[in-house]
């Protein structure tokens, strides 16, 4: 029982832990030197959060350069290509032109929505990684929901369909996150159990009830019709979901960084015991970042449905949710940080296609990449703390 | 010729389906046993398997030997623990995001590497022959088994043993029950858990190697669907003792013959629901077996997923 606590207090363990722990200090260093009223020393606790800041960009900037070097020797030796050319093929087939520029965005709108979905558990010191499940749910039920309104005003049924399509994502995450506070089930392992039951349960309805006879290759539901899919953004082929997705990464900064809630999710997420102690409801804020990382994977799969495919179908299938878990913790779970990383990685999957026809390099690049990334980035976890020149230097 | 045997093909297919499918389960879950037990979570097991496969397919497509496709499974799945293990001995480094991270890694390279695989036909795993005692053409393919299968069902009671009863053995669960304890006997923790995840990687490596050349005997990018995974949760349904774990696999090799054994009878409908069983009854058994206020019987005490 001794060692056990031992264990939970050593930050080695968990570097979800420690982060917001590190916030915490940020937020209260400068006051406690406003406090302490010494001119040189606020200058220092500036310089101190400057410090911080700019190590939490440059570790992450480390793993991508190593992580190039480490894909590039994989090029070079297995694939047997220049990495070089492949790199600046990537480059241009993913912020090249206007047009492939476009075609990242529209990669990166699902993908900032699905990072949302571990980004905000996280917090808590939850790792979920059902959002591939979060987003097929959601966008069965709202191109089901799209069907029964069938007929309404078009605004009318977009709306329909989100709500829908975020109820069902929440909902399936919500189970993950319950049965983790309830019943102390592992929810990493819960969360992609449930997208496994997710990708089954579409596939009998697609199949069965919702079959659209009309679709012989892909068994589709019917299409929501061309009225009600969600238009592109003013002068762009890029559609809303960009903006929605932008939109609910401000508002959970907004949540978790600006109001008491996030202040208590990031208390219970150092230390549940601590929090408990507090009189905080550990299983209301599980219950609700749960919830809102659910709805905003559905959400993904709602715009999937209404701005790309127009009817759900096994395509919803495209590993936006697995690229969503590697997005979110390459941006440390901040919600701000999501977006450009999601940009990021929109472009690598957007060249992927130019790459497979300059190359003939099999598709499967992009996911050697990712992985590739994903542990080179977990890897530089050990690193903070470690570079003398980002390190505290305040009395 | 087969002999029209009405529903009671139904639990015959789960028979066969208890032997056949559950060999993969066996060794992923014995290698995550082992590994678990000192005291680290290897959730990328799921890549080592499907990695394990591909490479067995190619490795038996090349030589001509499945046995050495079985080997380099192993090696490679000895590889990707040992990585593993090295990069959760580097400080403030989690396990269970290595392990998510590993998973992607190893699928994507066994997606990469195998996209010249899909169509070769390799030369399989024989089977050996145990139903001879029988007319019955279904009884006599429902017994077939695998010599993996055979060595699963030796391994277990084998790595009970050796867990239990020896020095080595003690030396694994003192890492995994307490680091304090095992530092204090002069146990090097990160050097017996990097051994003791390349083991699991090397069984679970096997595992693979018996999808790709047995059952289903083929490689193609679906292959594994998540049986890594179920494997990790089985071994919490066993409390990490590998002889459950033996059980625990045949019972969800069973849950996962549901489904084509039910079309074998001519039940079409819900086919894709009937898929699901498997998954649905891991996680109804990780609901029963789990519980909040106390930590679980048996379960090592550095293992971070009870916390």
């Amino acid at each position: 029982m001794i060692a056990r606590d031992v264990a939970m207090a050593e930050p080695e363990h968990s570097p979800a832990h420690a982060e917001p722990a590190a916030a915490a200090v940020s937020i209260a260093g400068p006051e406690i030197v406003t406090g302490a009223a010494a001119g040189p020393s606020i200058r220092m606790a500036i310089d101190d959060r400057w410090r911080q800041a700019a190590e939490r960009v440059a570790v992450p900037l480390i793993a991508l350069a190593a992580s190039s070097v480490v894909f590039g020797v994989f090029l070079a030796l297995v694939a047997q290509v220049d990495p070089l050319e492949v790199y600046g093929l990537m480059y241009q087939g993913a912020f090249g032109s206007w047009f492939s520029l476009q075609n990242t965005l529209v990669r990166a709108a699902p993908l900032i929505l699905t990072a949302l979905c571990t980004a905000l558990p996280a917090r808590l010191g939850l790792v979920v990684i059902g959002n591939e499940g979060a987003l097929v749910a959601g966008g069965v039920a709202a191109a089901s929901a799209g069907l029964l309104m069938h007929g309404a005003a078009p605004i009318a049924v977009q709306l329909v369909m989100a709500v829908a399509g975020m109820a069902v994502g929440g909902l399936w995450i919500l189970a993950a996150g319950w049965l983790r506070h309830s019943r102390g089930v592992n929810e990493t392992i819960a969360s992609l159990l449930l997208t496994y039951i997710a990708i089954a349960l579409m596939n009998h309805l697609v199949e069965g009830p919702l079959r659209d006879p009309q679709s012989l290759n892909k068994p589709s539901t019917a299409p929501i019709g061309e009225a009600n899919m969600i238009g592109n953004l003013p002068g762009t082929d890029v559609h809303w979901g960009l903006a929605l997705g932008v939109i609910f990464c401000i508002g959970t900064y907004v949540l978790m960084r600006h109001t008491t809630f996030g202040f208590a999710a990031d208390m219970a997420g150092g230390n549940v015991r601590a929090a408990r102690g507090m009189g905080l409801n550990v299983g209301r804020l599980v219950a609700v970042t749960c919830l809102l990382g659910g709805a905003a994977a559905g959400l993904a799969g709602m715009i999937e449905v209404a701005a790309v495919h127009g009817r759900a179908n096994a395509s919803l299938v495209a590993g936006y949710g697995y690229a969503g878990i590697l997005v979110a913790f390459l941006a440390r779970h901040h919600p701000l940080a999501i977006v450009p990383v999601a940009v990021l990685m929109g472009g690598i999957s957007a060249s992927n296609g130019l790459l497979q026809r300059r190359l003939d390099l099999p598709d499967a690049t992009v996911l050697v990449l990712q992985g590739v990334i994903f542990v080179m980035i977990l890897a530089g976890e050990s690193l903070y703390g470690r570079i003398r020149l980002f390190q505290p230097r305040g009395a | 010729m087969q002999t029209d045997l009405g529903l009671w093909a139904v639990p015959l297919a789960m028979l066969a389906g208890a032997i056949r499918v559950s060999t993969p389960f066996i060794f992923v879950s014995l290698g995550e046993c082992l590994t678990e037990r000192s005291g680290r979570i290897n959730l990328g097991l799921e890549g080592t398997l499907v990695m394990g496969a591909m490479s067995a397919y190619g490795v038996a497509l090349q030589t001509g030997s499945p046995w050495a496709g079985v080997l380099v499974a192993g090696l490679i799945g000895l590889l990707l623990g040992g990585l593993h293990a090295a990069i959760c001995n580097l400080p403030r480094v989690n396990d269970i995001a290595t392990g998510i991270a590993l998973m992607l890694a190893a699928t994507g390279l066994a997606f990469f590497l195998g996209k010249p695989l899909v169509q070769p036909k390799a030369p399989n795993l024989s089977a050996v022959e145990l139903g001879w005692w029988s007319d019955i053409p279904q009884v006599r393919s429902a017994l077939q088994v695998n010599w993996l299968f055979v060595l699963g069902i030796v391994l277990a009671p084998a790595l009970w043993w050796a867990l239990r009863k020896t020095r080595w053995g003690l030396v694994v669960r003192l890492a995994g029950e307490s680091v304090d304890a095992a530092r204090a006997m002069g146990v090097s923790v990160a050097w017996v858990r990097l051994l003791a995840t390349a083991a699991g990687g090397f069984l679970s490596g096997i595992g693979g190697a018996f999808l790709s050349l047995y059952y289903p005997g083929s490689w193609n990018e679906g292959l594994s669907s998540g049986q890594g995974l179920m494997a990790v949760a089985l071994v919490i349904f066993a409390r990490w003792n590998p002889l459950r774990c033996l059980w625990a696999s045949l019972l969800f090799g069973a849950a996962g013959a549901i489904s084509p054994a039910l079309q074998s009878v001519g039940v079409t409908q819900g086919y894709y629901l009937f898929g699901a069983a498997p998954y649905v009854l891991t996680l109804a058994i990780m609901i029963i077996t789990c519980s909040p206020e106390r930590s679980l019987r048996g379960a090592p005490g550095e293992l971070g997923v009870t916390r």
